[in-house]
């Protein structure tokens, strides 16, 4: 028979060092190879060993927090290149701006996942024993579990132990009968829920993980930029970014096209502390898919879903429309140039590329301001984020623009190592300024320059991601499970009886697994209800005190 | 009317403030007249929330339910627990008009977080006061509550301005008032959980006026399982605000995770707490060790909250500073 100083289960399947296993320390092998594997691995499946590894998990996470990182980040990660070249080894050495699919944070990971493993398997194996296993036999000594009641109630044993079973059975406690010797008693059970939702929840932790390494496979996204009038065709080069899973074929592509037939900004001019501050974006677009068209609005909050894609509205700007001319006044360039947003009243920073048509070629770093104010030193600067007084003004650079030399430049900036400046700060002439509808002369007699209107521009991210749906339902069963396994007592009740006259000696007491705040109350008030309940017709006819 | 709603508001949060450093004065003199008294067994034999010891059993004798009657409250702390529910009415009404001046939820800033966070934390304090005795936290819940208020409202104010587009979501409602929501229970841990580093330090020698002081507080066992118990409400709490904030960022940016540097804090801030939990159940590190770790997550808490959202660039720069 289980004595109850130690535990009465012997649950030799969890961990050897979980607090709910006998007091024994493991034991060193002394057998050869496939002892020390055995003795590895139940190093790995320890308390101890998960509870280090889910440290060292949290510690190893902290350098993605410090350092930018090229997922969440990519302009941190160019900074921080510029301004720490001493750093670059270090970075390079250990994945530091790939924090998150680094060598070392994924050990930490799989091997807590494999420590994770080792432990669940035994325990589900013993846990579906459990659910099929009887309670375990009254203990000898009741009085020594840690919840326990005596009392003498009316009434013969037998009518005492019936009105305990059809409580206890309410209460959806499993039982048993045992008769032995001259005392009957009930072992119960109740809570297997308990175990059930704590593994349900590090399986669920487990299917998160397997969903993400497999999803990631067959996830996309990419970036668009879009300016009003501008329509685009969604195919993989129509995209300024794309970055495809390993098994996204071109086919799964999605096709559609989108016009953005306009993007509306509401601006707040009703509060002096948040004057100028958007209130709504809204890209008000036009979208043709599987051969029908349809308006349709994407917002900050609000994607669009088309063709098993989702559109979001990720950044927006200004882009201006240039046009310039030869000096006979042939058009040799004309477009709208997006301007990537430099503080919140949208100074924006843009190029211009004239390779072809001018006697030299022409780079030009242009300013944007949509409501131009300035400074008491005489710089300029934008005091508010929507056109009232908008100016772009150009530097002027003439040289080799380095688009011949077939190595991929970036539209948004301009190597003027090759190149002569012309106009604007530093020299002789001052720069280019342009309202809308206004020409201006490019220096040297290279020609003129245009600003015919000034649209604004959306940043579009198209997205498809399989893992959503699946992640969101492991992490719910997660979320379950854990409140299960937290808040789900687990209990045994012993109830015992012994006839004393017309009377019964009635015992009853309990233990819990795990933490258990109710424990004492609860076998109290079993005891009370036993003793005051009535009794069953037929069996004693004492009325109760 | 906003800016005059806005104005009653922090008026009534200045007065919370004076109220409750009142309260902390109340419970502060509780415990010094503790440490000028010999202890009493009535007093050590206080008990919090906790039933009796379920693990490990105890010896014969020891679950014998006490026939000592409860002792009564001080006066002290009768006059510091009126004081915190007069404060926390004031504090409750000026979170109130915050978000009426506002029209939405007096969630969005720093200003607003740390408003709506330490309501929480009194509320959650009040509220288990109810079911058991934590008279003994009173000092250490209203010192920390005033601190925090003190620095919203001198370092973190901001009027009232509208939400920008991105904040414009149900999940704003949830996510955050979670997440708060959490940190109180977080909070009130890490309170316990220091006190019953104090309490279950030993002490050979001839007992010290710190002795005296803890003799106030309920046994090293009830601590430990009182911290067990907020900390858990926590970690479901903190695990429902990390699974929201992973949906409103598929929402909103069109990833549920990428990393961003509140998520980094958020995920570490589950992982410590995730330890934590496993430390309880691992023989060796139950006990103080494990109140480390529970100490070690609430700081991560405060950092992820007064300094991540404040000093570090990503994502989620709602600070309004």
């Amino acid at each position: 028979m289980p004595t109850p100083s130690s535990t009465p289960e012997t649950d030799t399947t969890l961990p050897d060092d979980h607090i709910d296993r006998a007091g024994e320390s493991p034991s060193g092998p002394r057998l050869g190879v496939v002892g020390w594997l055995r003795w590895g691995w139940r190093q790995l499946t320890s308390m101890r060993t998960a509870l280090i590894l889910l440290l060292l998990l949290a510690l190893a996470a902290i350098p993605g927090s410090l350092i930018p990182q090229r997922s969440s980040d990519p302009n941190g990660v160019i900074q921080f290149d510029r301004n720490n070249p001493g750093w670059a080894w270090a970075v390079q050495l250990l994945q530091l701006h790939d924090v998150f699919g680094s060598v070392w944070f994924s050990a930490v990971y799989l091997l807590l996942f494999a420590s994770l493993v080792g432990c669940l398997i035994p325990r589900i194996r013993h846990h579906a024993q459990a659910l099929l296993a009887p309670p375990p036999a009254t203990p000898r000594n009741l009085q020594r579990l840690p919840a326990h009641d005596r009392r003498r109630v009316d009434g013969p044993p037998e009518d005492v132990l019936r009105i305990a079973e059809k409580e206890l059975r309410r209460q959806h406690y499993r039982l048993r009968r045992l008769d032995a010797g001259g005392e009957r008693s009930i072992a119960a059970e109740r809570g297997y829920l308990r175990e059930t939702g704590n593994l349900l929840f590090h399986l669920a932790l487990l299917a998160v993980l397997v969903v993400l390494a497999v999803g990631t496979g067959y996830r996309f996204t990419g970036q668009r930029i879009l300016v009003e009038g501008q329509t685009f065709a969604s195919t993989r080069i129509a995209y300024d970014s794309f970055t495809p899973g390993r098994f996204v074929t071109d086919a799964q592509i999605p096709q559609f096209t989108l016009t953005l037939d306009r993007f509306r900004v509401d601006y707040v001019e009703d509060n002096l502390n948040a004057l100028g501050m958007p209130r709504d974006f809204d890209a008000q677009v036009t979208v043709t898919a599987d051969g029908t068209q349809q308006s349709s609005s994407i917002r900050v909050n609000e994607p669009l879903s088309v063709a098993g894609t989702d559109i979001y509205l990720l950044g927006n700007g200004y882009a201006p429309t240039l046009t310039v001319r030869n000096p006979a006044g042939d058009v040799v360039f004309s477009d709208s140039i997006p301007f990537l947003p430099q503080d919140a009243n949208l100074t924006s920073l843009g190029v211009v590329k004239v390779p072809d048509g001018l006697a030299k070629q022409v780079g030009m770093i242009a300013l944007f301001y949509p409501t131009r104010a300035t400074a008491p030193g005489g710089a300029s600067y934008s005091s508010y984020p929507d056109l009232l007084d908008p100016v772009v003004t150009l530097d002027v650079y003439v040289g080799d623009l380095g688009l011949d030399s077939g190595v991929p430049v970036s539209v948004y900036s301009l190597d003027t190592s090759t190149m002569t400046q012309v106009a604007g700060r530093g020299t002789a002439t001052p720069a280019l300024e342009l309202t809308p509808g206004t020409t201006a002369p490019l220096p040297d007699g290279l020609g003129t320059i245009e600003l015919s209107s000034i649209p604004r521009f959306a940043s579009l991210d198209i997205a498809h991601d399989p893992t959503q749906a699946p992640t969101l339902i492991a992490a719910s069963a997660a979320v379950a499970g854990l409140a299960l396994s937290l808040f789900v007592p687990r209990r045994r009740i012993w109830v015992r009886v012994a006839a004393r006259g017309d009377q019964t000696q009635l015992e009853v007491a309990a233990l819990a697994r795990g933490d258990d705040p109710r424990l004492q109350s609860t076998v109290e008030a079993l005891a009370a209800r036993l003793e005051t309940a009535p009794r069953p017709p037929g069996g004693s006819d004492d009325p109760v005190p | 009317m906003t800016p005059f709603l806005d104005a009653l508001s922090l008026l009534l949060v200045y007065s919370a403030i004076a109220v409750y450093a009142a309260g902390f004065i109340a419970y502060t003199l509780d415990l010094a007249r503790r440490t000028a008294r010999r202890p009493t067994s009535a007093l050590a034999k206080e008990r919090v929330l906790a039933g009796p010891a379920t693990v490990p059993p105890a010896p014969p004798g020891a679950t014998e339910p006490t026939t000592e009657p409860a002792p009564g409250r001080s006066k002290a702390i009768r006059v510091g627990y009126a004081l915190t529910v007069l404060g926390w009415v004031l504090h409750v009404a000026a979170t109130v008009l915050r978000g009426i001046a506002a029209e939405r939820v007096p969630w969005a800033n720093m200003f607003e977080f740390s408003l709506t966070g330490t309501a929480l934390i009194i509320g959650t304090f009040l509220a288990v006061s109810i079911r058991g005795r934590l008279a003994f936290l009173g000092t250490a819940v209203l010192g920390l509550v005033v601190l925090l208020l003190g620095v919203a409202t001198v370092s973190f104010y901001v009027p009232v301005v509208p939400l920008m587009p991105a904040l414009q979501s149900g999940w704003l409602v949830i996510h955050v008032l979670v997440a708060l929501l959490a940190t109180a229970f977080f909070g009130l841990a890490f309170l316990v959980s220091i006190t019953y580093l104090f309490k279950s330090r030993r002490h050979p020698e001839q007992p010290t006026r710190l002795q005296r002081l803890l003799e106030a507080t309920p046994s090293a066992e009830d601590l430990d399982r009182l911290a067990y118990r907020l900390t858990i409400i926590g970690f479901i709490l903190w695990t429902f605000t990390l699974i929201a904030g992973a949906i409103w960022a598929g929402r909103a940016w069109g990833r549920f995770w990428g990393w961003d540097v509140k998520e980094v804090w958020t995920f570490i801030i589950w992982v410590l707490y995730a330890a934590y939990l496993h430390a309880m159940a691992t023989r060796g590190w139950h006990g103080r060790r494990a109140a480390w770790l529970c100490i070690t997550g609430f700081a991560a808490v405060l950092f992820n909250f007064g300094i991540v959202n404040v000093f570090f660039t990503g994502l989620h720069s709602y600070s309004g500073l």
